[in-house]
């Protein structure tokens, strides 16, 4: 039976390119198709409708909704190639840690980006920043967070590449004077097939923002 | 079924929905542990040390090794004691039973939180919200013993938080915020959770809850004034 894999997407979405990149780590071929967020489709609205979001991964027809989720069902839908969790117990929660930790890093974005300028924009700047920190001292010196091998923690995290530099212009500062050991990793991770060919351009993201501005303050 | 000595410590506090999830699961895979009860106003070094990013409790201590946050420990605890599996095996219901679970901690519970928390109009807006909620956990009740079909699983543990901490506020805020003419597969689930024992077991006495309930509104309404 040939697997049928359709993801439904939306190109910036620092979400749906964890998704994208475990597909990618697993060599799956699937179906993208992009979505428009302001008309959403039919498809979507049927396959999400407790939250009508992207990213939704249709296997054979079954929906799986939130990306860390997809990410864990692809990793155990298709074992062998890449394991993206670590088979250890205790490596495993350690990782979903860090993958809810990395979740937890929306409110503060979402008021750098969206948020009142002065207070509320600083406010979310120093909250992201102080959680990165965290994230960097975990990283340590490791090449990736899961050791030597690319894993979940990494998938989880380098989503938010894409919008780096939307963050620091917004923000107005520099990640790599904060985190230069986060730039570095993510660097890394660049390398990798499955992240290159997952990760929106950078310039792309930071052009969109005004545009999502204007759509978040008239909706 | 002890080999060595496995030490299951868990760090938690009577009244939380988070750690007595903990407990169940604990209990439903007959493991002894010892409890420690922890002060949230006043945190112990072991709790400081054993979940120093968000220094909040559950934490499970596994041989002196911290787990954090209570959906990682139910997940921690079912890899690696694996009789009586609380998740689906199929990787598609796990995905199911994970999104419920998340769905009751990130959307039910916050916008529950906000009916004890608020008051007049926002309170109302509140518990209209939360009863938006609370319709897509009753129509996946429907034709089911439990959220998890025949048996207890993931999902009823984790809405445990439903059953037994949202449903007793009404009795101190005053609102029937789950109705049974509009949830009649809520309570009825609510009644097959309580014929189980583990259930009956590990969750907090009602009396004492309430009064808790009670006193933490009270505080909550002082701070908003």
């Amino acid at each position: 039976m040939v697997d049928e894999v359709i993801l439904l997407d939306y190109w910036p979405s620092m979400f749906g390119v964890r998704t994208r990149i475990a597909l990618e780590e697993k060599n799956i071929k699937f179906d993208y198709i992009e979505q428009d967020l302001c008309n959403k489709s039919a498809l979507l609205l049927e396959m999400n409708p407790v939250h009508k979001k992207i990213p939704v991964l249709i296997h054979n027809g079954k929906p799986v909704c939130e990306s860390l989720i997809q990410v864990e069902y692809i990793d155990e839908t298709w074992p062998r190639e890449n394991p993206i969790l670590p088979s250890d117990p205790y490596q495993r929660a350690q990782a979903r840690f860090w993958g809810s930790f990395i979740d937890k890093m929306l409110p503060g974005l979402g008021k750098l980006m969206w948020g009142v300028k002065g207070e509320e924009q600083e406010a979310g700047k120093k909250e992201f920043v102080e959680m990165l920190k965290m994230l960097e001292s975990e990283l340590g010196d490791r090449t990736y967070f899961g050791g030597e091998t690319f894993g979940y923690v990494d998938i989880a995290l380098i989503g938010f590449y894409g919008w780096f530099d939307a963050f620091e212009k917004y923000g107005n500062f520099s990640i790599e004077a904060e985190c230069p050991k986060i730039i570095a990793w993510a660097k890394r991770c660049v390398k990798r097939d499955s992240v290159a060919k997952s990760l929106p351009d950078s310039e792309k993201v930071t052009e969109l923002v005004p545009e999502l501005k204007k759509k978040k303050r008239v909706g | 079924m002890a080999e060595r000595s496995e030490e299951v410590k868990l760090l938690g506090m009577w009244a939380s929905p988070f750690s007595r999830r903990v407990e169940i699961a604990l209990t439903l895979k007959g493991l002894p542990y010892e409890f420690s009860e922890q002060d949230i106003a006043n945190k112990s070094p072991l709790l400081l040390q054993s979940n120093p990013v968000h220094k909040m409790i559950p934490v499970l201590l596994h041989n002196g090794k911290p787990i954090s946050e209570s959906l990682v420990i139910l997940e921690y605890i079912d890899d690696t004691w694996q009789h009586n599996q609380i998740l689906p095996q199929d990787p598609y219901d796990k995905a199911i039973a994970r999104f419920w679970a998340r769905f009751v901690d990130e959307q039910i519970y916050v916008t529950a939180m906000k009916v004890v928390g608020k008051v007049g109009e926002e309170r109302d807006a509140a518990v209209e919200a939360t009863r938006d909620l609370l319709k897509l956990m009753e129509k996946e009740l429907v034709g089911k013993d439990f959220l998890g079909g025949e048996s207890l699983g993931f999902v009823d543990i984790v809405a445990t938080l439903v059953a037994f901490w949202l449903m007793r506020t009404e009795e101190v805020v005053g609102v029937k915020v789950v109705p049974v003419e509009m949830f009649p597969e809520i309570h009825r689930w609510v009644k097959n959770l309580l014929d189980v024992d583990v259930i009956k077991k590990c969750i907090p006495p009602e009396d004492e809850h309430l009064n808790y309930i009670r006193a933490r509104m009270d505080s909550l309404k002082l701070k908003s004034v």
